[in-house]
């Protein structure tokens, strides 16, 4: 049985990983996500956990232990943020090319600088081309349950690659919001054991993990991370389905909200999703064709699926909580509106960059961008992209 | 959907007063929201924490600028920070002072809602030997919002403040004798 329950979305990711119960942990302290290896610490003192806690000088040894616990074939986790994860991005790289499947909780926080300890999701996007698993969470229920299906979808052996499970830092992170919270033992059942084809500490069959690859085969093992990070779309919806089957919250690659019949539409990740939930509805009262659509997978990224549900759109913000400096608009900006070449030429976009070092994102701030697209819709001319909310 | 903005100074315990209330109004059986908005984390420097409650689950995650409530732990914080910001012309202010009530009055002339004056200084003085008002407040905001009657509220606060200071249980019937006192200890003016 399911129990209802309150916590931060900190408390929610270290509540799924004492419920699935690792072998190995290595972390090190950075605000936001702090409070998860403190609950762990906490979980181990208690005899909660087995897991070998290991705490490191840095996110980079953080890294590196968790690389060698999962060569040596051990279920191993992590929880960083911002700089720290920065000082991970090395090691990102090898935990996928060596095909690890490490799960980390990522809180995602600015980078500095100016030093900032607020949400923006500038850390992850950093490492959107390490070759992880990225999957957003709107809130502490979200993140709670992508923790449980993050080890199933990187353990897969068509997949066998890490994964982020990134939410907001404070706005989710230290937000104590209901809960539903699984029984270790229904977690137990649907997470189940890691028993990896290919280990370290195997000794019937010798292994070389992370060896120096020169010219003639390096581009091999990128062309089986291109297809682990394909065959990751089909076992994240096997997954997901199964979820949904055992607990009634359903996921998919991404979330369509009012997109029936929607003339304007945002799309954004993580916290804001809520905020502009809300917003749709109240336009919606008014008679305005408002919709929302919230990816909550961004690698793989579901192209194909994006161009599907913005179809029909007239006008579409697309929303990035961190500006890659392009000097033409963020990430989700450029991933977007290539999935809508050629397919949805028709569709008018504009590239907001919001949110920034946790500047607050308001129900009227999407008024106002619902406000902009329909004068877009209507012959305005804008820009491509622009930042919203900030003093200029 | 009841929205309330708590304004104190870093260890004043807004925070914990926003986290707590929620717990009570989870047992309740509503939805709840209860975060604190970080800064510079300093002793002293002004806070805000919030808390939202609904029968309905909420969404929005954002600050809240139309509060229904804003309660202000710290009286000297009144004119540096714009405590009343938005408040809703239904809405309350709950004020920990040892003011008069004319006196009172004057520090809220022109805004709109209910005033409810509590010392929760000398509460918490008398009652724990040390100033942090967040407690009584935390009853006279309980009060004011409706969400439980006050033998329910004073075990279902008797329950969190077991396991809140499990370590430290010789503080649990101060604290109790706080939310017990101030549960009627706030006055409209």
């Amino acid at each position: 049985m399911s129990r209802r329950d309150r916590l931060s979305g900190n408390e929610a990711a270290a509540t799924a990983i004492r419920q699935i119960d690792p072998d190995v942990i290595a972390a090190f302290p950075i605000t936001p996500s702090t409070e998860i290896p403190q609950y762990i610490s906490s979980f181990k003192a208690e005899g909660l956990i087995g897991t070998e806690f290991v705490t490191v000088e840095s996110e980079h040894s953080a890294m590196s232990a968790c690389i060698g616990a999962s060569a040596a074939g051990a279920r191993a986790m992590t929880a960083t943020s911002s700089a720290g994860m920065a000082l991970m991005y090395e090691l990102l790289y090898v935990a996928a090319s060596d095909r690890l499947p490490i799960v980390m909780a990522a809180v995602n926080r600015a980078l500095s600088g100016p030093i900032n300890i607020n949400a923006d999701h500038s850390d992850s996007m950093g490492a959107r081309d390490s070759g992880w698993i990225q999957i957003y969470s709107e809130n502490a229920q979200e993140a709670y349950d992508n923790m449980l299906m993050a080890n199933r979808i990187a353990e897969h052996p068509d997949v066998m690659l890490p994964i982020m499970i990134c939410q907001d830092g404070f706005i989710t992170s230290h937000a104590v919001e209901n809960i539903t919270i699984e029984d270790d033992s229904f977690v137990k059942d649907f997470v189940g054991e890691y028993n990896p084809e290919k280990y370290l500490l195997n000794p019937d069959e010798s292994l070389g993990v992370g060896p120096y690859s020169i010219s003639i085969f390096y581009m091999e093992i990128k062309r089986q991370q291109f297809e682990a990070m394909n065959n990751a779309r089909a076992v994240i919806a096997k997954v997901s389905a199964d979820f949904t089957a055992r607990t009634g919250r359903e996921y998919g690659m991404l979330e369509q909200y009012r997109m029936d019949g929607a003339e304007l539409g945002v799309l954004l990740m993580s916290s804001s999703a809520g905020t502009g939930k809300e917003a749709v509805d109240m336009l919606r009262e008014k008679g305005v064709k408002a919709g929302l659509v919230k990816i909550r997978v961004f690698r793989p990224f579901p192209a194909g699926e994006i161009a599907e549900a913005l179809r029909g759109l007239k006008a579409l913000g697309i929303m990035d909580k961190s500006d890659g400096f392009s000097g033409c608009g963020g990430p989700l900006g450029a991933e977007v509106r290539a999935a809508l070449y050629g397919k949805s030429d028709n569709i008018k976009t504009i590239n907001y960059v919001y949110g920034l070092g946790g500047r607050d994102v308001k129900v009227a701030d999407f008024e106002e961008i619902f406000a902009e697209l329909a004068a877009m819709r209507d012959g305005a001319e804008l820009p491509d992209c622009r930042y919203h909310g900030v003093r200029e | 959907m009841i929205e309330i903005r708590w304004h104190g100074r870093g260890g004043q315990g807004a925070k914990t007063a926003a986290l707590l209330l929620a717990d009570a109004a989870f047992a309740t059986g509503l939805h709840v929201q209860g975060f604190p908005e970080y800064g510079p984390e300093r002793m002293g420097a002004p806070i805000t924490a919030y808390n939202r409650l609904d029968s309905k689950p909420i969404r929005v995650h954002s600050n809240i600028y139309a509060p229904d409530i804003v309660v202000i732990v710290d009286e000297s914080l009144i004119g540096a920070v714009d405590v009343t910001a938005g408040l809703k012309n239904t809405g309350s202010i709950v004020v920990n002072t040892d003011r008069p009530p004319s006196s009172v009055r004057e520090l809220f002339a022109g805004c709109p809602g209910a005033i409810y004056a509590i010392d929760a200084n000398e509460i918490s003085m008398r009652t724990l030997g040390k100033n942090l008002p967040n407690t009584p407040l935390l009853a006279a905001v309980a009060r004011l919002t409706g969400i439980m009657p006050e033998d329910e509220f004073i075990e279902n606060m008797e329950h969190s403040f077991m396991h809140k200071f499990s370590t430290k249980p010789e503080v649990i019937a101060g604290n109790m004798n706080a939310i017990k006192e101030a549960w009627k200890g706030a006055v409209l003016i």
